[in-house]
């Protein structure tokens, strides 16, 4: 309570200090950003992939929210706590409006939940988010109680990802009906005016945000969808835009230098790593020099894992191939994240040490391998695979570069076609991470969806299982850090660099950039 | 003649036929949308139930049995990713790229025509020689760069034009155009400029060749002899004997402006058919692909049947019911 009253001290201070500002540009009452990709639809459940989410939630509110450091923060539920082991008490915010002026009760929240399992022919459903809850109460409108099957500390994670709609206006809606805006009531900071697909979003302020009018500025903000670099950034530099997200790294030197411009910069959740296959005998792609099969699996053994990773001079790839728009990575996830391990530090460039190592595991003349690599999916990628390979070939590792576009690499990667293969990962916490990455795969589970290495440390498992059965965030968070330090000690994988998300701007605005790599209208304010 | 539009129309249905086949086993062959399109955490048992939900659990064969017997009915599937349906994605992205493939061929003919006829008439005078020259720019600089270029000098050096998409569109029968206000005309004319480059260049060549090949016949020594003033002589005589393969290019290259403008749509920020044709690419939108190209396949096969038929009228000789295939 003490902690809640001094937030409300602080906003206030802040609004204070923001509405003098605000004054002062009212000719800035519109504000226009270019989105990197296409919005495919306005329908809040329907896809889960991040341009249709990013729209959403200019829109929408959830009960739980992440803050710009990815940490959870409090959204349309103002506090929450664990009443048992198996049951979570939220308490919602009173007096919350929808767009159509509708009171916010526990009956949205309730409609909300159940939606996602509702819409079956969804490429990437929610259902995942809401799987775990097995039952619902309201306790008064402005009370809910969430029961989970098993103690479930990733819940409220989980609900970060589900969009709140009204009931009123969403029951029995098809994606048609919030794509034409009939559907897409919501409570976030702007109401849905226009929906253009593959051109513009066009909103304009609710008055009624309960996130106060600091959190929405502008009258009118246009997201613009630009996929092109360079449509993007000349539409900001022609002053059609006041604001861009997604800048590639060649202009992000020139964007800096120009006085009329503002650059914004935040480590991304996003980190690089390269999954390496450790549990077939024979890998794909991997050989002596003349292309005979090895007589074992290189990868088995974690002198030459280790090896592999100090050849790799993560400073050059950060300074050379990312134009310093990255930091080199010893965690599973960058900084500001949840389960991030200050005391891990990225491997040091040490070539003779690998060479050792190489030659101490019974490698002294290296072997070939392939490097498999996306090509249209992260920034720079083909350029990354191709210095890590150049990297390998001089402690002796002979190193092919195979790059396609993700909707080919994907697909081929899951079906177990890679021995050496690039992956970029976002995460909300350091255990969600190594759940998807270096969990023992368990379909039941749903543990080790994307463990491509099928690394496996029963002790990790443990420890994994535990934090996700233990509701106090402190503990958590400690065992975390445990399971990912015992884990990377074994070189599983081999980290390269957290990206760096980059927004530009006219320079009489502002934005708080986010790690989760989200650009929110409400985040912009004249400055 | 009706005969001849009846037996194209059936060559028609079969082309479709087998051109659905090849992008469904294409498509398939690539990969799974639901590996692009799902969540990173979702787990298995998610990923099982996207897959089956999409209907891509079933063996292929089986698959393109359903959709074509829904095709039959006039049902193309709806978009996985925008889920709504294919062929209403496409009509509603249509008239933004028609607009500017009218345009800029429009542009390429309305200029194309008398400048390669005046570069024929005097290909050794110093604008023949400069039209060709820039004939020779047009065809080699790659779409991609010009595009940038105009973007660069006229919009973010001049300010004189908006830098990319498209203005403000207003109802004209029934469909949504952008060239009825100005807003909209100044929208368009660095996109359509860009696009019309080449296909001007080829005009022009085009047309010069067949000037500087009619000038040396008989009919026109005939036509001067008889005393028929300049204008006539060049105006008719030689100008309806060179359209037939201005024509037939014509035909050819708005075509496919319409199905590949997408260099020119993706630099421009122009919502047409182009972009999403690649957004679908990039996720595997299967009915999106299918249905996009049946739509370009029929346009192609009308576009055709249009040049025909102006050769016919151009050319008496010409019978149609000869112009097979």
């Amino acid at each position: 309570m003490v902690v809640q009253t001094a937030r409300f001290a602080v906003t206030g201070l802040i609004c204070a200090a923001l509405s003098l500002a605000g004054t002062l540009s009212a000719a800035a009452a519109e504000l226009r950003i270019g989105l990197a990709a296409d919005v495919t639809s306005l329908d809040p459940h329907f896809l889960n992939v991040a341009p249709n989410n990013n729209a959403a939630w200019q829109i929408f509110d959830a009960l739980v929210h992440v803050d710009a450091n990815a940490r959870l923060a409090p959204g349309l539920a103002l506090s929450w706590r664990a009443i048992d082991p198996t049951t979570w008490e939220f308490k919602l915010r009173k007096g919350v409006k929808f767009h159509d002026g509708s009171d916010f009760t526990a009956e949205d929240v309730m409609f909300s939940l159940e939606r996602p399992a509702t819409l079956a022919a969804s490429p990437g459903p929610f259902t995942g988010f809401v799987k775990p809850i097995a039952a619902k109460k309201i306790i008064d409108p402005w009370t809910i109680q969430l029961k989970t099957a098993a103690p479930y500390a990733m819940l409220l994670h989980d609900l970060n990802s589900i969009f709140i709609v009204s009931k009123k206006a969403a029951a029995g809606a098809a994606t048609e009906d919030f794509n034409s805006g009939k559907a897409a009531v919501g409570t976030g900071p702007y109401k849905l005016v226009r929906f253009a697909r593959g051109e513009r979003i066009e909103l304009a302020r609710n008055d009624a945000y309960w996130g106060g009018p600091r959190r929405a500025a502008w009258d009118k903000v246009t997201l613009r969808i630009l996929p092109a670099d360079s449509a993007r950034i000349a539409a900001l530099l022609a002053g059609d835009l006041d604001a861009i997200e997604n800048i590639p790294t060649a202009d992000l030197t020139r964007l800096k230098t120009n006085a009329n411009f503002r650059l914004e910069q935040k480590v991304s959740w996003r980190t690089m790593l390269l999954h390496l296959d450790q549990y077939r005998d024979h890998p794909p792609g991997l050989g002596d020099k003349s292309g005979k099969q090895l007589a074992k699996n290189p990868f088995k053994d974690a002198r030459v894992r280790l090896a592999m990773s100090k050849a790799i001079n993560r400073r050059a790839i950060v300074e050379r191939v990312m134009e310093g728009h990255a930091i080199a990575a010893g965690n599973l996830v960058s900084p500001p994240v949840f389960g991030h391990v200050d005391a891990l530090n990225a491997e040091a460039y040490d070539p003779e040490t690998a060479k050792r190592l190489l030659a101490e595991a019974g490698f002294p003349d290296g072997f070939a391998l392939t490097l498999h690599a996306p090509n249209d999916r992260y920034v720079n990628d083909e350029q990354v695979a191709q210095a890590v390979a150049q990297m390998l070939a001089r402690v002796g590792i002979q190193t092919k570069v195979e790059t396609m576009p993700a909707s080919v690499y994907f697909a081929k990667a899951r079906a177990g076609e890679f021995a050496f293969a690039l992956l970029g990962w976002g995460s909300f916490s350091g255990d969600l991470a190594l759940r998807a990455l270096l969990a023992t795969a368990n379909a039941d589970k749903g543990y080790g969806a994307w463990n491509w290495g099928r690394y496996s440390n029963p002790k990790v498992d443990a420890l994994l299982e535990q934090g996700f059965a233990t509701l106090n965030e402190t503990k958590r968070e400690a065992l975390a850090r445990a399971a990912a330090t015992l884990a990377l000690k074994d070189v599983p994988l081999i980290l390269l660099h957290h990206q760096l998300a980059s927004w530009a701007m006219k320079k009489d605005i502002a934005y708080s950039p986010r790690t989760d790599e989200y650009t929110f209208a409400r985040d912009f304010r004249p400055n | 003649m009706p005969v001849f539009i009846i037996r194209r129309l059936l060559q028609s249905v079969l082309v479709l036929f087998f051109m659905s086949l090849v992008v469904f086993v294409g498509v398939y062959a690539i990969g799974n949308p639901v590996d692009i399109l799902i969540n990173p955490q979702a787990d298995q048992a998610d990923i099982a139930r996207a897959i089956a939900a999409l209907g891509l659990d079933k063996p292929l064969a089986q698959q393109y049995l359903i959709f074509l017997k829904q095709a039959l009915a006039g049902d193309l599937g709806k978009s996985f990713a925008y889920d709504i349906p294919a062929i209403q994605l496409i009509l509603e992205r249509m008239p933004a790229t028609l607009e500017l493939a009218l345009l800029a061929t429009g542009m390429a003919v309305l200029l194309g025509i008398p400048l390669g006829l005046w570069a024929g008439l005097a290909p050794d005078s110093w604008p023949g020689k400069l039209i060709m020259a820039g004939s020779i720019l047009g065809f080699s600089l790659p779409t991609f760069w010009v595009g940038l270029m105009l973007i660069m000098v006229f919009a973010v050096e001049l300010g004189w034009l908006p830098s990319n998409g498209r203005g403000p569109s207003t109802e004209l029968l029934g469909v949504a155009v952008s060239f009825l206000s100005w807003e909209g005309i100044r929208h368009l004319v660095l996109p359509a400029v860009n696009l019309a480059l080449f296909k001007l260049s080829l005009i022009i060549r085009l047309t010069r060749a067949g000037t500087r090949e009619a000038l040396l016949q008989d009919y026109v020594k005939f036509a001067r002899a008889k005393g028929l003033s300049n204008a006539r002589v060049v105006g008719v005589h030689v100008l309806k004997n060179i359209m037939i393969p201005i024509v037939t290019v014509i035909g050819l290259e708005f075509g496919s402006v319409i199905a590949f403008a997408i260099v020119t749509e993706s630099i421009f920020a122009w919502p047409g058919m182009g972009k999403l044709i690649i957004d679908s690419i990039k996720v595997l939108d299967r009915p999106v692909i299918v249905a996009y190209l049946l739509v370009i396949v029929s346009l192609f096969i009308l576009i055709n049947l249009a040049v025909d038929i102006v050769y016919s009228l151009l050319d008496p000789r010409v019978r149609i019911s000869e112009a097979k295939g």
